[in-house]
């Protein structure tokens, strides 16, 4: 091209004093930045096609190499940023949306990283779980509303159906062909080691996991991929996905390029065709739209299976959790503006949906002014990073988390936000059958096991200082919450108090 | 007894593992140091062909047709572990010649190198198993 | 600042005692029992409940009111006669000590609901008054009902417990139970209603400990219409009990299954039924299980109950002579009354004790 406009963002720093030539990063790189030049027996690298995944500093024996931000730059400027500029120049080049993954990355409040959890001092004793008993089984589903007795006046003991989590915390609806087959298997054998559950997302179930049926959630989304009785009746729950927090609104569309093989036989579609979620469910154009699927997939796996319906943080979230809340759901997720996706119009991504912390507890306090909390689970979703963040999403009000990113995370995904280029390096957001073995799942599923089971120790040491020794008693424990340099309406949509107060 | 198994599904050929086991025979501090512009001579290597690839080294086999072969005996089999004597070691080659995997190479350092589970450099923990980013090299027990 | 503004926490004493054959005894005998607890309470705040004490009125609801003026007495009995029929009312006798100081207006009311107001409210009778408590206490400035069953009382101040008992005369009172609070807060409460005894119905509760559920449990509480005034534990509890036994019509032992349930643990290892049981209790009532510790004796029409948080993080004692069931804080409590114990024992945590009159006893 003779003109370029775009200067790549980040450079490849090579020290040639560490580098031995090994070329392992030229072998991982499927976006061929390396090269071995034979003549001069050295490894140069092409900038412009990095994505600054790290798969190549990972992999490198002599800590040879470092991904660095580019310090070229445009003349300062306080209003056009040279990312504002650049992608001007992207779209004036190939005249299309410009789509991104993973979630929001822009400078919005993080709340959860201005609020402040409590712990006994004198007064109340903390609790120390490796001496006592520290629960943090959660149950999700709706309550009985009534107490019945049978004639002899014992309890019916008739419970709505429900699922049971050793820890509130499940991997988040992420379909077969948005991750691999080795992702899935990871995720899937991690839940069902660690009694919780994972998603299929709109994928369908391949075969090969439906022995893993009672930790799996099954979706059914708009596009109504994969969706059979078999299907449904595997699962321990079933989610309708109204919504998704990276892109409140909108579709999704897996190119044609990506259904091959497995993947168009459990989506059950042809082999090459595009794969397209309309944006709203065409058989849901309102709520009471919304009770009839709640209740045909009722019907259909006979009132055993708890109904979740998921949707994006949007502006009015708690009238709609409110709607859902009557509509027969048993639990509701909610996902908010920072969770992750496969691949998004980066516009829709980056500027629109809520903060899952406000969304929260907005939609929690509503239900229980109208006094039907009880009616429904509430999952949150949308950037739980930590267990802390765990922690202060049941404190304002969740009874269990969704998390996406971070499991990606723990399955060697390093945040480069090119999923959509479906050129994974780590072997999770990629099809291609040479990238997606690089993810053994007998090592993904652990690494799972362990970050889950490190939160659930974490979790346990912040609820033992607070001398909680049950999560159901840290549910909309706002007290337990304070917040710091939040402004009063922020702290009113909160519901917590400032630090100090 | 405890052995190092490859499986190719899991083998990305990067080739790692020949890298870790040439640094980890020369016991060296550092890689870069060590491995800096020399032709490495592996241990263990990468067989590839058509998107397949795995690593091979000794097996350590039950009737080893290198220990047979060897005219000085240093070649020996003790607690598992095929090893070599360099003192007694002629250079004649015959071990290089009789393994059917080509697990036993000539040597610059000595006549010939084969893989000895890193028993004389790393107390017995293979570097290769170690170095593999994806587990298809692993060390363990499978019975007999 | 005055008790509700803040989160108030409490150390306690606590004491009761129960006649199981329904013999009547004066109050004289609670006093003697929750005075040798002195040390466990710092004089801001000790509270009696005494049940079977208005056996002439024994069908009326007797409501126990502070005013801080004659402005909000004057508001709150307009507000009884709209709903009530007032059978008696009078102040409350007292008498002067010098300990007890900067007392509200302390009246009493017997009173029944008007039949045509309850009708048209279309609630029950007993749902009919916790609604008309509710509505004096968070609409009425300056008026608060701090006891409102039948045939039982709630007496309590700012003050060392034994200087509240002699304040209210409490030896003139005669009843088939008493219980006893001393409070060591570690705030001022600023007012008497901060005391304990809390009392809603003929429910009254004391209590000594700081939950750490205390959030969970009061938005949840507040869910189904109660409001939490106070910012106590006690109160909340209260409500808990209320709601549980009374409009769930859960038993008592039930409601020690949600309010202190048996860890999951425990609870697998159950027989079948009685692991269901508690599997649907805990499940169905999640966010009303207290934890933290505390220690609780719970009055009621005919009845007592003593209830350990499920670690037991907080010490109480339970003896027996013949008919006479008694509950403290500490032994010594016991003992001083009662030295010739049938039986003595320290109930597990999450294990509640209730005891009811005998058959035809009242």
């Amino acid at each position: 091209m003779a003109v370029n406009y775009i200067y790549p963002e980040y450079e490849v720093v090579r020290n040639y004093d560490r580098c031995i030539a090994c070329r392992v990063c030229e072998r991982q790189c499927a976006n061929e930045v390396h090269e071995y030049l034979k003549d001069i027996k050295k490894m140069v690298a092409d900038d412009s096609k990095c994505v600054n995944c790290h798969r190549c500093v990972s992999l490198c024996p002599t800590r040879a190499l470092k991904i660095v931000k580019t310090d070229h730059t445009f003349k300062e400027n306080a209003n056009w940023s040279g990312k504002s500029i650049q992608e001007i120049y992207k779209q004036a080049e190939g005249g299309g949306v410009l789509l991104s993954s993973m979630g929001n990355p822009e400078k919005y409040p993080v709340y959860f990283d201005k609020i402040l959890l409590n712990a006994s001092q004198v007064t109340n004793p903390s609790i120390d779980p490796l001496r006592e008993p520290m629960e943090t089984k959660v149950l999700l589903g709706s309550k009985a509303q009534n107490i019945e007795r049978d004639e002899n006046g014992r309890i019916k003991k008739v419970m709505p159906p429900h699922v049971e989590l050793s820890v509130p915390v499940m991997f988040s609806a992420m379909s077969y062909g948005s991750i691999s087959y080795n992702a899935h298997e990871s995720l899937a054998r991690a839940a069902s080691e660690l009694g919780i559950l994972y998603n299929t997302g709109e994928g369908g179930l391949h075969e090969d996991f439906y022995k893993y049926g009672k930790n799996t959630i099954v979706q059914v989304a708009s596009g109504r991929f994969g969706v059979h009785k078999a299907y449904l009746n595997s699962s321990a729950a079933i989610e309708i996905k109204m919504g998704q927090g990276a892109k409140p609104g909108i579709g999704g569309h897996l190119p044609g390029a990506k259904i091959v093989g497995d993947i168009s036989k459990t989506r059950m579609i042809p082999e090459g065709s595009d794969a397209i979620s309309p944006a709203p469910h065409h058989d849901i154009y309102s709520i009471e739209d919304l009770r009839q699927l709640v209740f045909s997939l009722k019907e259909a796996t006979g009132y055993t299976k708890p109904v979740i319906v998921k949707i994006a943080a949007v502006h009015n979230v708690s009238a709609i959790a409110s709607g859902i809340a009557r509509s027969g759901a048993d639990i509701i997720a909610i996902d908010g503006f920072r969770g992750g996706t496969g691949a998004a119009p980066t516009r829709i991504r980056d500027h629109v949906g809520l903060p899952i912390e406000l969304a929260l507890a907005s939609v929690d306090k509503r239900l229980r002014d109208e006094g039907i909390r009880n009616n429904v689970s509430l999952v949150v979703a949308g950037s739980i990073r930590s267990s802390a963040d765990v922690v202060k999403a049941v404190a304002l009000g969740a009874d269990a988390v969704y998390i996406g990113t971070a499991a990606l995370i723990a399955l060697g995904c390093h945040l480069c936000r090119s999923c959509h280029t479906g050129k994974c390096n780590w072997g999770i957001a990629t099809q291609k059958e040479e990238l997606v073995k690089r993810l053994n799942p007998n090592l993904g599923y652990k690494r799972l096991v362990n970050l889950i089971t490190a939160w659930k120790h974490e979790i346990k040491e912040m609820m033992g200082g607070m001398g909680i020794n049950s999560i159901e008693a840290l549910k909309g424990n706002r007290l337990m919450l304070r917040g710091v340099g939040l402004n009063e309406k922020e702290l009113e949509i909160l519901g917590i108090k400032h630090a100090g107060e | 007894m405890k052995r190092v198994y490859v499986n190719e599904k899991w083998c990305l050929g990067c080739h790692l593992c020949e890298y870790y086991c040439a640094f980890a025979s020369t016991g060296g501090k550092d890689m870069a140091l060590v491995l800096k512009d020399i032709e490495i001579s592996p241990r263990i290597r990468i067989e590839e062909m058509d998107g397949i690839s795995f690593a091979v080294s000794c097996r350590h086999c039950d009737e080893p047709f290198c220990v047979k072969g060897c005219i000085t005996g240093a070649l020996s089999k003790n607690d598992g572990i095929i090893t070599i004597d360099k003192e007694k070691c002629i250079g004649c080659y015959t071990c290089v010649l009789s393994c059917p995997y080509g697990a036993v190479q000539p040597s610059d350092d000595g006549a010939i190198q084969k893989c000895e589970l890193c028993i004389k450099t790393h107390a017995g923990v293979p570097q290769c198993v170690l170095g593999c980013p994806n587990g298809a090299i692993v060390f363990e027990e499978r019975g007999a | 600042m005055r008790e509700g503004m803040f989160r108030n926490l409490s150390g306690c004493a606590v004491s009761g005692i129960f006649s199981k054959s329904g013999k009547r005894f004066s109050g004289e005998l609670i006093i003697d029992s929750i005075s040798v607890m002195h040390e466990r309470s710092n004089g801001l705040g000790g509270g009696f409940a005494g049940y079977g004490i208005y056996p002439e009125y024994k069908d009326f609801y007797a409501f126990h009111m502070f005013y801080d003026n004659f402005a909000a007495k004057k508001e709150c009995e307009e507000f009884l006669e709209r709903h009530f029929d007032i059978i008696n009312l009078s102040k409350i006798p007292t008498r002067k000590v010098p300990q007890i100081k900067d007392e509200p207006l302390i009246w009493r009311y017997f009173v029944t609901p008007l039949p045509t107001k309850l009708a048209s409210s279309q609630l029950d009778e007993r749902e009919f008054v916790v609604k008309c408590v509710f509505r004096i206490n968070t609409s009425i400035k300056g008026a608060y009902v701090f006891s409102s069953g039948k045939n039982m009382g709630v007496f309590k101040a700012m003050g060392y417990p034994e200087d509240v008992g002699r304040f209210y005369r409490l030896e003139e009172y005669e009843g088939y139970c008493f219980t006893a609070h001393g409070r060591y807060p570690t705030n001022t409460p600023g007012w008497w209603g901060g005391a304990h005894p809390f009392a809603l119905l003929d429910y009254s509760v004391v209590h000594n400990g700081e939950i750490s559920s205390y959030d969970a449990n009061r938005r949840s509480i507040e869910m189904y219409g109660y409001k939490c005034t106070l910012q106590t534990d006690t109160e909340v509890i209260t409500y808990i009990i209320d709601y549980l036994n009374r409009k769930k019509g859960l038993t008592l032992k039930e409601v020690c299954s949600v309010i202190a349930a048996p860890f999951w643990s425990t609870i697998e290892r159950k027989p079948q039924e009685e692991r269901e049981e508690l599997e649907f209790l805990r499940s169905t009532f999640d966010s009303l299980l207290i934890t933290g510790p505390f220690s609780i004796i719970v009055g009621f029409e005919g009845g007592l109950m003593a209830l350990n948080d499920r670690l037991k993080l907080r010490s109480m004692v339970v003896g027996e002579k013949d008919d006479m069931f008694y509950v403290a804080s500490e032994e010594a409590a016991i003992r001083v009354i009662q030295n010739d114990l049938d039986r003595v024992w320290s109930p597990k945590g999450g294990e509640g004790v209730i005891i009811t009159l005998e058959k035809g006893k009242s």
